[in-house]
């Protein structure tokens, strides 16, 4: 007999919880059972995330204990390993640059609108075959993050914290379709709500039906009392195309957000809004003929020369 | 014989999951990638029987649902894998069972666990669903599953034998 009612009492039961447990976390917010459990997921796969992230990412690290050697043949293994280690280390220089070019830009945007921020990496992803859009940073609340903070990185708004443990926290990035911020384009101040749709493009729509918009035209975080959840003057997007919406009572955009979100790595998460509105001085340089014929990549600017290896203490104050 | 598997099954599901999560998702392959976890619920549900493949699935959606960064319903993945595993157990196969059975267990538990969970997530409303692409997605993790079951479920499977090399009829 393959299959007995003992069997099926088991799945029954199992199916029975898993059906509780979605209908709780559907009806509760914060406090509820499923966040409950978000928490503790937080607090058991967090750590064992970062320990793996720190096995899997830095490839270098293999070959420190071998430099106490005296005899001949393990002189040749150590060697060996050296050379081997030296090769990854010429590899992994092209990365190295890349991060400090982006913790130094990072640092700039942070200068720029006086945010305090706990610079974090990018650790874990979500599945695509669960649907959101989120990642796990390794910050957590002994860093001082908590849930509703702005996560920025060097080109713009990242998303925000909506879940925190001890040492990794969830990050809802902006293109997620639960995702929802308050916006203000940057020259006009027209006001409006920016929604990711997954792959497809950021939406914006804005509360003015008569709001002029054109493509190119910048957009960034509106900001509310208090910094949570999102501190104002994040530089979101460019509006690429103007949904044409005769007769509708708001005006819909569509963005091209300044984050990559396929290449995310090095983010800060703001613990402290500024205590004034840095307005529009946040914003990229709107780009003229003349600097889109540079190739990304091909000359570091002269404020990218930072030493990597060299990173900041984790709270920068600017 | 129980306190070994279950020690097996944590451990692959705990490997799987953290590759899943730390490795393969920053790859971000087009149609989704695979699904590794759901790979090994079908391997060791498939050599253990419906029972035991009942317990891991729940076990393994659990897992799922609770380890960062999830952010969907809550229990979702543990009823969805549950189900997988019980049926994946009910196929139930051993040594002299021909190759293309475990590809067909494979491609049908890959899809169905991607429709079921879509399902359910439109029902309770949720506003990714919409966004997902869930065609493209389960094609996608139907072509992924089925290219990595050669190197992922021979080895699952044998080392759910050698664990438990003859299970008992439950």
């Amino acid at each position: 007999m393959r299959d007995n009612r003992r069997t099926r009492v088991v799945l029954a039961l199992l199916l029975l919880t898993a059906f509780t447990l979605i209908t709780l976390d559907i009806r509760g917010g914060t406090g509820s059972v499923g966040s409950g459990l978000r928490g503790l997921g937080q607090s058991v796969f967090g750590p064992v995330e970062r320990a793996a992230a720190a096995v899997v990412r830095p490839v270098g690290d293999f070959f420190d204990g071998l430099s106490n050697i005296s005899s001949n043949a393990k002189k040749i293994a150590a060697l060996e390993a050296q050379n081997q280690q030296l090769q990854q280390l010429v590899d992994s220089t092209d990365t190295d640059r890349r991060r400090a070019q982006e913790l130094d830009q990072l640092l700039h945007v942070a200068g720029l609108g006086r945010y305090r921020m706990v610079p974090a990496q990018v650790i874990a992803l979500s599945s695509a075959q669960g649907f959101a859009w989120t990642a796990t940073v390794d910050a957590g609340t002994r860093d001082g993050v908590r849930s509703d903070m702005t996560v920025i990185n060097g080109d713009g708004l990242v998303g925000r914290v909506i879940s925190a443990g001890p040492s990794t926290c969830t990050v809802l990035l902006m293109i997620d379709p639960k995702f929802d911020v308050a916006a203000r384009m940057a020259g006009s101040g027209e006001i409006g709500n920016v929604q990711g749709h997954g792959q497809a493009p950021v939406e914006l729509e804005l509360f003015n039906a008569q709001a002029q918009v054109v493509s190119g035209d910048q957009v960034v975080t509106l900001g509310l009392s208090h910094g949570r959840p999102f501190v104002p003057g994040v530089p979101i997007g460019e509006v690429t195309r103007v949904k044409p919406t005769p007769g509708a009572l708001d005006r819909t955009a569509y963005l091209q957000p300044y984050v990559s979100f396929t290449s995310l790595d090095l983010v800060g998460i703001v613990t402290e809004p500024p205590r004034k509105n840095p307005r529009d001085s946040v914003l990229p340089p709107v780009p003229t003929p003349s600097s889109t014929l540079v190739t990304p990549g091909s000359t570091p600017s002269p404020g990218s020369t930072a030493s990597p290896g060299v990173l900041p203490s984790p709270t920068t104050t600017p | 014989m129980t306190i070994r598997r279950v020690v097996l099954a944590t451990a692959l599901l705990l490997t799987s999951l953290v590759l899943q999560l730390v490795v393969v998702n920053r790859w971000h392959l087009p149609g989704g990638g695979p699904f590794l976890m759901l790979l090994v619920v079908v391997s060791l549900a498939a050599v253990w029987g419906p029972m035991p493949g009942t317990v891991v699935g729940f076990a393994a959606g659990a897992i799922l649902d609770v380890a960062p960064p999830a952010d969907g319903p809550m229990g979702l993945w543990a009823g969805v894998l549950c189900l997988a595993g019980y049926a994946a157990g009910l196929v139930w196969l051993d040594q002299r069972r021909p190759v293309w059975i475990w590809l067909v267990l494979v491609a049908v538990t890959s899809a169905a666990v991607v429709v079921v969970y879509a399902g359910v997530s439109a029902l309770v409303g949720d506003p990714r669903v919409a966004a997902a692409g869930v065609l493209g997605l389960i094609i996608g993790t139907v072509l992924y599953d089925l290219l990595l079951t050669p190197f992922v479920v021979p080895g699952v499977a044998a080392l759910a034998r050698r664990v438990d090399p003859a299970p008992s009829i439950r």
